[in-house]
């Protein structure tokens, strides 16, 4: 269990707070996403998370306790993140190289190395590529490798931060299916952070952020009823909340019970 | 024409030669270096000769293929000769035309000069053409690694090295990109005053400073979050193991320099 207790954080330069008294709780396991615009305190609260920011305050609690601000390496060993550009985060000159620079850093023998990468890669499916340099890999192939660097360390959190929002529709699919699987088959809480609500329907939770106030959260069903919220979050409806909304009055059905209605 | 460059580049296989320890392939080649200035007459360049050919079978690199990539260095390889033509004096005179005269002694001069420059090329190219760039970076940080006692971030360096390395493809493309938005926009490169040329140029250099800075903080963060905290305890997954043929190499070559070194005049 992760807990975010009244996290507030002001820029330098800034008179208004990136972020308002967030409070957030994750269960182990679970897949958590957290919607939000441009602007609305997203990337400023995965730095909170990461401990690259500390918050102006509030804390962060791990199964109840409260993390050592002055020390954010621990943080930094429970989480691991993937970023949104793929060629921006890739360490390695090969494929097998980039999955093992987490455990290199962290002085992992040599033989539970090689064991370790091999079966995050495997799980990513992306062994076949392991001698491959990153400029012969498409976007989605990255963020895999991505995952699997993030992944290898065994963290408690996955943190996505707009990792498929610079992919093409093909590659966002296969990140998305990937994310399924590891939600299936780990215990790892997966934090998966957007501004497009067509990527939350796999979401046991979701929270919607507008300028750094929790402005919703509820259960993927919960949070689409209320499509007020989203439209003023400037977030763009999918078609089958349009869809559902014209033909009964906003109740929420997912894309296969649209098809089926229709 | 770049496509054919072979100066510095990589081909993947599985030769001997591919598969040596990337140590001793430096080693090798700094040797055999060596051993190429030793050479000063027929017997000794020819066998040089002899020599890098058995090198470049043994790596499975087809010869005519090298010398195709190496078309760049025959510009210089003319020009040298040319210059020991006329310059170089002594022997008989082979032709006299009043203002300047050929001499035995400079075709022999032209010729040895230039077989010292091929094979020193054609040497560093075997080694660049059968080491991947990430294990030569390995290879000088395990080479470096005394250095270590004078303080000198020999870590740090191989760090730089190979991202630098991993990130020039991507910088390449950016390149790319960057010249078609801006002739989209109107840029003329290719034509007009060599002045007015680089001034176009202006345009494409800071879009690309600007990416490369923005790809550089994007990429500090992405090592720290990974738990990078610079070479103080930290594991290698790359290892580099030194053989029995890695040995043998050098020996060859060793043994190769006393032959040199027992028929020179």
């Amino acid at each position: 269990m992760i807990s975010l207790r009244d996290i507030t954080y002001k820029y330098h330069n800034d008179d208004a707070y990136a972020l308002n008294h967030i409070s957030i709780d994750f269960k182990r396991g679970s897949f958590v996403s957290i919607l939000g615009h441009n602007g609305s305190g997203k990337s400023t609260l995965v730095k909170i998370i990461m401990g690259i920011l500390r918050p102006t305050s509030g804390d962060i609690f791990i199964d109840g306790k409260p993390v050592d601000k002055d020390n954010p390496l621990e943080l930094q060993r429970r989480f691991s993140i993937v970023f949104q550009n793929p060629d921006n985060q890739f360490v390695g000159a090969t494929v097998i190289d980039d999955v093992a620079f987490g455990l290199e850093n962290l002085g992992v023998p040599h033989e539970t190395m090689v064991e370790k990468v091999e079966s995050a890669l495997k799980e990513v499916g992306m062994w076949e590529f392991r001698n491959h340099e990153p400029h012969r890999l498409s976007g989605g192939q990255k963020q895999r490798v991505a995952i699997a660097g993030a992944l290898v360390t065994n963290p408690d959190v996955l943190i996505m931060d707009e990792a498929t929002s610079m992919l093409d529709p093909d590659g966002r699919k296969e990140v998305l299916s990937i994310l399924k699987k590891i939600h299936a088959e780990r215990d790892t809480t997966i934090l998966y952070i957007t501004h497009d609500l067509r990527e939350i329907e796999d979401s046991d939770y979701v929270f919607i952020l507008r300028k750094g106030h929790v402005v919703n959260e509820g259960t993927v069903r919960e949070v689409y009823e209320d499509t007020d919220i989203l439209v003023s979050s400037n977030l763009e409806l999918p078609y089958n909340i349009k869809l559902s909304k014209a033909l009964c009055d906003g109740a929420y059905m997912s894309y296969e019970e649209v098809v089926q209605r229709l | 024409m770049l496509s054919s460059m072979i100066l510095g580049r990589y081909i993947p296989g599985n030769s001997v030669v591919h598969r040596m320890d990337p140590r001793a392939k430096i080693i090798m080649t700094i040797l055999f270096m060596v051993v190429v200035f030793m050479a000063n007459n027929t017997v000794t360049y020819l066998s040089l000769i002899l020599f890098v050919l058995f090198i470049l079978v043994l790596a499975k690199l087809n010869p005519i293929f090298v010398v195709k990539g190496l078309k760049i260095v025959f510009v210089l390889l003319i020009f040298t000769f040319l210059m020991h033509l006329f310059l170089t004096k002594g022997g008989t005179v082979l032709i006299d035309a009043g203002w300047f005269t050929i001499e035995s002694e400079g075709i022999v001069k032209g010729v040895f000069i230039g077989i010292r420059l091929v094979m020193l090329v054609v040497i560093t190219t075997i080694m660049t053409l059968t080491t991947s760039p990430i294990s030569l970076t390995d290879a000088i940080e395990k080479m470096a690694h005394p250095l270590k006692k004078f303080k000198v971030p020999v870590h740090e360096i191989a760090m730089m090295m190979s991202i630098s390395l991993r990130f020039i493809p991507t910088l390449m493309d950016e390149t790319d990109k960057i010249i078609k938005a801006q002739s989209s926009r109107g840029s003329t490169f290719m034509t007009g005053k060599v002045k007015d040329r680089i001034k176009a140029l202006l345009p494409i250099i800071i879009p690309l400073f600007v990416s490369a800075f923005q790809r550089a903080e994007d990429m500090a963060i992405a090592m720290e979050v990974r738990g990078y905290t610079g070479g103080e305890g930290r594991t290698s997954f790359r290892v580099l193991k030194w053989t029995l043929k890695d040995t043998i190499g050098i020996i060859v070559v060793i043994l190769f320099g006393v032959l040199v070194w027992w028929l020179r005049t």
